[in-house]
């Protein structure tokens, strides 16, 4: 796939004299840092995603609000694209820079503003880390729930443009469930806030509409959050199976028996056996699959639950069940599942990470299909899971130094995906669309849905300025990209015009 | 394209859940064929579903109906999956009782101001129940929709899975949009069962304690899903585990009530609400508030739900015909200066919109959206504000 920004089909872009911008800049926020040289721009050119690489024109870090409405208003009348970037750990290149666009860095925004422990609340700037959140929060015995693996570096902005989720969400929901407010600085300038401190607002959810519309509707320049109080106690079990179908009907059998686990996690053989190999965390490595089953809340609640779970996971036909003795060895069982990436990485000099949701009960039919392709393509593929929310992160080995290695997993990749959108389910659950999954997104939509997004966007920004070319693909795109792949026998888009 | 959940058969009730539970029918076709008509004669559409919620927003005139009801039926729904998709015209109570069946429920506790509510004005009109603050809004809990937007074809945002960030979230913009950005035809819940234990409690405490209360408690992992004050007692309810239940219950004391008082609540029929709809003695606000902000200093009765973030007033104010539009602009400053909201229930003679006034830049992009999405203002013009 080709993921730089296309401007024959991705949308032309103007093209700014570089020296006039900048002066246009300094003119309204003289104090604004911005940066230019080569050598300055080098560590801004890709975010998680760092196969893909672009140097942008300028990036721009500005401290202040009122520096970040000067520069949009300069942007604006420039017509110049601006892609804003919070911590850079996105893995789906929704912060990529554009060559002829300004990279708004936000990470200058990194102050705590407020923690209100009555109204269980905190006011912080985007920039703030998702765990330092937690952490300011932790002396009145509150937290912010959603807990994405990348939570010690990714920063709250990121997090409410991508809809960040993490191991807790089927419990305890996503960020959009978590966020009361959040400030926006519109392409044009203008202030706005959406939601509030109270629990509605008049008009259109737009906040709703903004969690993880990834850059694409303005810029977050403050996050307010909800801060829940810590559950009382945690218990995880761990349950063995010789099969993985089997272990994805005991998921379906604790969720129809009425519990909702805080953390209900599900990995195949290949990533227990990485995990064990790198973290040693005890898990069994001739197991198909392991269920790690998190009980959280208030002490008698979780005992019964734990007994419950345990019956439900014996019936299941588990080969081996544990309940972790105490809290270190609770931490030892995630940790294992939460070193999972970075331990399948050391069998493997590269690793491409997928994202798909599907309908839990088609996990059997969705597994088998990703081995047949997994053996079609030639490339080892490791399957970690959000087994109670449905979301698979299946991961390719390959190696980037092979002749068309990359190539083959992009498009091993593109099927898992197609896979998953046939099975009823999404390309993305939590990670986001960004450049990564453009074309995929022309296999989950059809082009009146597209076309629905882009009269969206363009009720915010209507030149097209804020992210360019990421989440939502042009139909052009989609009729020579999104046809790579033939479905049942038809094209999509065969109303589209091919070229 | 057809995706596979498309080829699933269609929910069908166990046998012994009644004669009443009617069949489905997939109406699409027709009000898709309604929209586009409208649309080529330049006509409006009144969207209606039980018409149940008529009250809540501005009136609609000269316009056409468009009614969901003809098309109704579960599409979907796999208890263990936690999902329910069901056509828009479907009756509330017929969801609620094909969840219950199965030891499932709406978590955000919907009213129904009406035994023919729908599920589609249900998600348009956008409130939630008394157990909103600890379980979430009804946005919280729409996964997917289908809409039919102003050129008549029927689309799908969202779907039937827990985790989806593809595209802009249109899903939840739908909710509350009370139809002005398109017709809902069908929706996915996130559904979730209903707890094992749960308990009514009464505390007699005057509301400021109530209110300290609260805020202490709240501050713990306690099983508190309902908290209301009606001027002489906090009115508690507590669901989770049995353990957590009975240990709570104990601890708090009190005497136990019905949990009739809940859904009463809920459906704005206890005896505080008396005479709420009709205009001659007094007029019924909703005030959405910081759970923590001071009372406004509004005259009129008060009762306090979601642990002082949904308070709602009966104020004798603006009752006399002239003055009405002073009042109304009067108890929406107040609202804004406490840090949220009003809304009036009792239906205004005078046309003027329930709903606080949006501030200019908001305003600006309501406005641009639904030009967007509505360019010739086909759906419900004018149900949210007079201007679009």
């Amino acid at each position: 796939m080709e993921l730089l920004y296309d401007e024959r089909i991705d949308g032309e872009i103007a093209t700014v004299d570089k020296s006039g911008l900048m002066a246009a800049i300094m003119a309204v926020a003289p104090r604004l840092t911005l940066l230019d040289r080569e050598e300055d721009l080098r560590p801004f050119e890709c975010d998680g995603l760092s196969a893909y690489r672009v140097l942008p024109m300028l990036v721009a870090m500005p401290t202040t609000l009122a520096e970040v409405e000067a520069l949009m208003r300069v942007c604006y009348e420039h017509a110049v694209p601006v892609v804003t970037r919070g911590a850079g750990t996105g893995l789906s290149g929704g912060a990529l820079p554009l060559e002829k666009g300004v990279l708004l860095v936000m990470s200058r925004f990194n102050k705590i503003l407020s923690v209100d422990a009555d109204a269980r609340l905190a006011r912080v700037q985007p920039g703030v880390r998702n765990l330092a959140i937690s952490e300011a929060a932790a002396p009145h015995g509150l937290y912010y729930a959603p807990d994405p693996s990348s939570q010690i570096a990714c920063s709250i902005g990121g997090n409410v443009a991508e809809n960040a989720g993490g191991v807790h969400c089927l419990k305890y929901g996503l960020t959009v469930h978590n966020v009361l407010s959040v400030e926006i600085v519109t392409i044009e300038g203008e202030r706005m806030t959406l939601g509030g401190e109270s629990l509605d607002t008049p008009g259109y959810d737009l906040l709703a509409l903004f969690m993880g519309s990834e850059g694409m509707l303005g810029v977050i320049t403050e996050v307010t959050v909800r801060l829940l109080p810590k559950p009382e106690v945690a218990r995880v079990l761990m349950a063995c199976f010789d099969d993985v179908e089997r272990a994805g009907k005991a998921v379906g059998d604790i969720i129809a028996a009425g519990c909702i686990p805080g953390g209900l996690e599900m990995m195949d053989n290949l990533a227990i056996r990485a995990a064990e190999d790198f973290v040693h965390a005890g898990y069994p490595v001739d197991a198909q699959a392991i269920l790690l089953c998190e009980l959280d809340g208030v002490e008698s609640d979780v005992q019964a639950d734990c007994e419950r779970v345990r019956q439900l996971l014996e019936t299941a036909g588990a080969s081996q069940i544990r309940l972790a003795r105490d809290d270190a060895e609770r931490q030892l069982f995630w940790a294992g599942r939460k070193a999972a990436f970075p331990a399948v990485g050391r069998m493997s000099p590269d690793y491409y990470c997928i994202d798909g949701t599907i309908p839990r009960r088609e996990l059997p039919r969705v597994l088998k299909g990703i081995n047949d392709l997994s053996a079609q393509y030639g490339l080892r593929v490791a399957n970690v899971f959000h087994a109670g929310d449905g979301n698979l992160h299946p991961l390719i080995l390959f190696d980037a130094n092979q002749p068309g290695e990359l190539e083959s997993t992009e498009a091993l990749g593109g099927r898992i995906l197609e896979l998953c959108v046939d099975a009823g389910g999404s390309i993305t659950g939590e990670h986001g669309v960004g450049r990564e999954k453009l074309n995929q997104m022309c296999t989950q939509f059809a082009a009146d849905e597209i076309t629905l997004f882009h009269a969206v966007k363009s009720a915010f920004d209507e030149r097209r300025l804020l992210n360019p070319g990421k989440n939502i693909p042009t139909l052009a795109r989609c009729a020579e990209f999104g046809a790579m792949h033939v479905h049942h026998g038809e094209l999509p888009h065969p109303e589209l015009p091919r070229f | 394209m057809t995706h596979l959940q498309d080829q699933r058969p269609e929910y069908t009730p166990p046998s012994e859940s009644g004669p009443d539970a009617p069949a489905g029918r997939d109406d699409s076709e027709a009000l898709c064929e309604q929209v586009a008509r409208a649309q080529a004669e330049r006509a409006t559409l009144r969207i209606v579903g039980g018409n149940t919620k008529a009250f809540y927003g501005r009136r609609v005139e000269t316009a056409q109906a468009l009614s969901t009801t003809g098309h109704h039926g579960i599409v979907h729904y796999d208890p263990v999956e936690l999902v329910a998709t069901v056509r828009a015209g479907t009756r509330l109570r017929d969801l609620e009782r094909a969840l219950a069946d199965n030891g499932q429920r709406l978590a955000f506790e919907p009213p129904h101001f009406g035994d023919d509510a729908t599920v589609g004005g249900m998600v348009a009109a956008g409130i939630s129940g008394p157990r909103r603050p600890w379980a979430g809004a009804v946005r919280d809990f729409v996964l997917g929709v289908r809409i039919i937007t102003s050129d008549g074809k029927q689309l799908r945002f969202g779907g039937e899975v827990m985790k989806n960030v593809a595209g802009y979230d249109l899903s939840r913009l739908m909710v509350g949009a009370q139809g002005t950005l398109g017709v809902l035809t069908e929706v996915s819940f996130k559904v979730l069962p209903t707890p094992h234990a749960h308990a009514c409690l009464r505390l007699e405490l005057p509301l400021t304690e109530a209110l300290e209360r609260l805020t202490a408690w709240g501050r713990e992992p306690m099983p508190i899903t309902g908290a209301a004050h009606d001027g002489e007692a906090l009115h508690l309810r507590l669901e989770g585990g049995e353990g957590s239940v009975s240990a709570t219950r104990q601890r708090l004391g009190g005497e136990t009530e019905d949990s009739r008082f809940w859904s009463q609540l809920r459906e704005l029929q206890l005896p505080f609400f008396d005479g709420a709809f009709d205009n001659d003695a007094h007029v019924l606000w909703r005030l959405s508030l910081p759970a923590l902000a001071r009372t406004p200093a509004l005259e009129g009765d008060w009762l306090i739900d979601w642990a002082g973030a949904q308070r709602w007033l009966k104020s004798a104010e603006g009752c006399g015909f002239e003055d009405e539009p002073r009042a109304d602009a009067h108890i929406h400053e107040a609202a804004i200066a406490a840090g949220g909201h009003a809304t009036r229930f009792t239906p205004d003679a005078n046309g003027a919109s329930p709903f606080t006034p949006l501030p200019p830049v908001l305003a600006k992009y309501h406005r641009q959206l639904k030009q967007r999405l509505d360019p010739q203002a086909i759906f419900n013009p004018g149900r949210l504000y007079a201007e679009w």
